[in-house]
């Protein structure tokens, strides 16, 4: 019978379920080892939309990491447009860097975002899956209420919880969840001045169960898999290394 | 004189010269010296004649080869195809002179009677010389002495007398050529293990009405895969116009499966996906469904002590969306041996493969979560020192000051693939946070005298 369980992840849902720590509970929190982040209400089964600015990489990475630490080790499926793969190759390395194994990611693309909304409501179906991100550039009236309404009715009914990652484009009604707004932050400097781990600054434009508007600056911390406050001290000043104050020769190239 | 070579094949112009198969090689460079002769190779004869019938499959689905230079085409309902069997002969003939041969064709009622009439080229199967009935030479001069020259000598004769003194196999063979007997036909295309058609009285122009038809065929064919303990990897739906014109649409799916209800849902989403929808011009005729490609699939029962895993499994999803957006859509990550970071990893479709490696502890990302293809060139670099990282450039229009930089990380060309210039690599973090992955393409002085900046990567 084509519906008994043929995947491993599947039957490691079903163990799970059975042993009562069911990771495809619906409603359950996402534990991300940040306090503020815990209680901002991430929760499984739900849309959460995540926007931010597509010249940087701080937004994708941002939803890239709830997301996979909402799946464990259960695969997640990133649908992109078009225009977001072209924007914006994904890098496996780069993932593998981020502690995310790139082999869990199966990655979609869709010729536009009516194609993407279908493909993430057929995608949020499967319980098997650990999360899904659908991720568009651009301003679209297609993630709107209604659109919205369906990802979170599918998100619902199998407690998958979907990131709707939205570059370059205007927060607008919509039936998710929570809304994030993130952009990339100073990271702590290493020796030698060398840029740090990743810190995000993160701010939490609404929130249906409960009270929006805190921000948080949270540092990614790749070998423990878990989010920390990012240290202010000396990420804000920024020093720059320039010896003998202006002494040395700036050279132009190029 | 046995042991001698003998000609197995002559081209047009050593028939002209009167050389013909069967005559000694020795007699044949007697009569022509000038006389090019190659070693018979019946292996390739055969793949020879292979690859034509595999030509020849455009004109009907039963091509059969017949060594060593014939083949036989069962055209029964092909024909009208190509307007009727005149227009199917000279498309055939086009195509195969095309490729350089000297084609003959005959039409007959059997295979045996078409092969004889082009070969020995008469007006008639009555007027076929008795050597087409391929009894082996010792019976053909015993027919002629009987005074029986012709197939239409002997047909007209009782064929028990002829079974008696010639044997069955010559009754037999008569019989094939004028037609009361089938003659053996085993044509080269090995027929799908499961295939059902539906023809409609009167075309059809209604599309909903032809898909409820196909799931219709989707269940029957289910049903005998299941009889023969199997499920479809791949399904081939072909829609037949009354015009003439047909429409394959074909799924695969990644396990074998035998439940028509998901194979319905993937045959749905390649039609919605098709550049050129379904057009029922002026109605379908018929539908066929061919499952080409099937596998083992042992009978399941249901689990009764528990419920189902609600929703489609992961496989099931894999290939709604592939059906949905396209196999070659859906992509998975495939590491690569390769210093070259583009190279290092590809984004392509199949199964994931190979290990990561895995970071350092402690170590920032070293590697960007975007790669950006083709590298985007930066301008108004300015540096500290020529060899250093940059502390200023504009990038679209915005200009960019960089505050944290690590590097150079020096990556050479691959020499050995085709010579290229180095690039140093800088990881650099700019005020607002943005950490972005940039080189320089060409060692300054050694390389490049004014080398340019790309940005390559942009980090989390």
């Amino acid at each position: 019978m084509s519906d008994s369980p043929t995947s491993l992840a599947d039957l490691r849902g079903i163990v799970a379920e059975m042993e009562g720590r069911g990771t495809h509970g619906r409603g359950a929190g996402i534990v991300t080892g940040h306090a503020g982040l815990d209680a901002a209400g991430v929760v499984r089964g739900r849309l959460h939309e995540v926007f931010g600015d597509g010249g940087s990489g701080a937004a994708a990475g941002f939803a890239a990491l709830m997301a996979f630490s909402a799946a464990a080790a259960a695969p997640v499926v990133w649908l992109r447009t078009d225009a977001a793969a072209r924007r914006a190759p994904l890098y496996g390395p780069g993932l593998a860097e981020l502690g995310i194994d790139p082999a869990a990611c199966i990655v979609a693309q869709a010729p536009d975002e009516a194609a993407l909304l279908s493909a993430a409501v057929d995608a949020l179906r499967v319980a098997a899956l650990g999360a899904v991100i659908a991720e568009s550039v651009g301003r679209t009236r297609l993630f709107g209420l209604t659109g919205t309404r369906r990802l979170t009715l599918a998100a619902e009914a199998s407690g998958v919880p979907l990131f709707l990652l939205r570059l370059d484009a205007e927060p607008a009604p919509s039936a998710a969840e929570t809304r994030w707004r993130v952009e990339a932050a100073p990271s702590r400097a290493l020796a030698a001045d060398a840029p740090g781990h990743p810190v995000f600054a993160v701010e939490l434009l609404r929130r249906r169960a409960g009270p929006a508007g805190s921000g948080w600056r949270v540092e990614w911390d790749r070998d423990a898999r878990v989010f920390r406050e990012a240290p202010l001290s000396g990420a804000v000043v920024p020093v720059a290394p320039r010896g003998a104050a202006g002494a040395r020769r700036t050279h132009r190239v190029a | 004189m046995k042991g001698a070579l003998r000609l197995a094949a002559t081209d047009r112009h050593a028939e002209a010269l009167g050389l013909l198969p069967g005559l000694p090689l020795a007699d044949a460079r007697a009569r022509v010296s000038a006389l090019l002769v190659a070693d018979h190779d019946p292996e390739a004869d055969r793949r020879l004649l292979e690859r034509l019938a595999d030509i020849c499959i455009r004109y009907t689905p039963m091509v059969a080869p017949d060594l060593p230079d014939t083949l036989i085409l069962d055209i029964a309902g092909a024909a009208h195809l190509f307007g009727g069997e005149d227009g199917l002969v000279r498309a055939a003939r086009l195509r195969l002179r095309r490729h350089g041969f000297t084609v003959r064709t005959a039409f007959a009622d059997t295979s045996d009677a078409a092969r004889a009439l082009a070969q020995f080229g008469a007006a008639s199967v009555a007027a076929l010389p008795v050597a087409a009935l391929r009894l082996g030479e010792e019976r053909e001069t015993a027919l002629r002495r009987a005074g029986l020259h012709t197939v239409g000598d002997i047909a007209c004769r009782p064929l028990a007398g002829l079974a008696a003194r010639f044997g069955a196999q010559a009754a037999t063979a008569v019989r094939r050529m004028v037609g009361d007997a089938e003659s053996p036909f085993v044509p080269r295309r090995v027929l799908p293990p499961v295939e059902v058609e539906r023809r409609f009285p009167e075309p059809v122009a209604r599309t909903d009405y032809v898909l409820g038809v196909l799931a219709d065929l989707l269940a029957e064919a289910c049903r005998m895969l299941e009889a023969r303990g199997e499920g479809g990897r791949r399904f081939e739906a072909v829609f037949f116009r009354a015009d003439g014109k047909e429409q394959t649409v074909s799924v695969q799916t990644s396990t074998p499966v035998r439940h028509p209800t998901p194979v319905v849902t993937l045959f749905t989403h390649s039609l919605a996906r098709l550049e050129d929808p379904l057009d029922p011009g002026f109605g379908f005729d018929a539908v066929c469904l061919a499952v080409p490609v099937t596998e083992a699939l042992a009978p399941g029962q249901p689990d009764l002590d528990r419920a189902p895993p609600p929703g489609p499994a992961l496989d099931a999803l894999v290939d709604r969306l592939a059906a949905r957006l396209g196999p070659e859509r859906l992509l998975r990550f495939h590491p690569r041996e390769s210093h070259i970071p583009e190279r290092a990893a590809r984004l392509r479709s199949g199964s994931p493969s190979g290990d990561w490696p895995v970071p350092s502890s402690g170590e920032p990302p070293l590697r960007p979560l975007a790669l950006i293809h083709p590298p985007r060139p930066l301008s108004n670099v300015v540096a500290d020192v020529p060899d250093g990282p940059p502390r200023r450039f504009r990038l679209g229009g915005a200009v960019l000051t960089i505050v944290r930089a690590e590097g150079p990380e020096r990556i050479a060309a691959e020499w050995w693939r085709r010579p290229g210039l180095t690039r140093d690599y800088y990881r650099v973090e700019d005020e607002s946070g943005r950490r972005l992955w940039i080189f320089r393409h060409g060692l300054y002085g050694r390389e490049e005298t004014n080398p340019r900046w790309y940005l390559h990567g942009l980090f989390a």
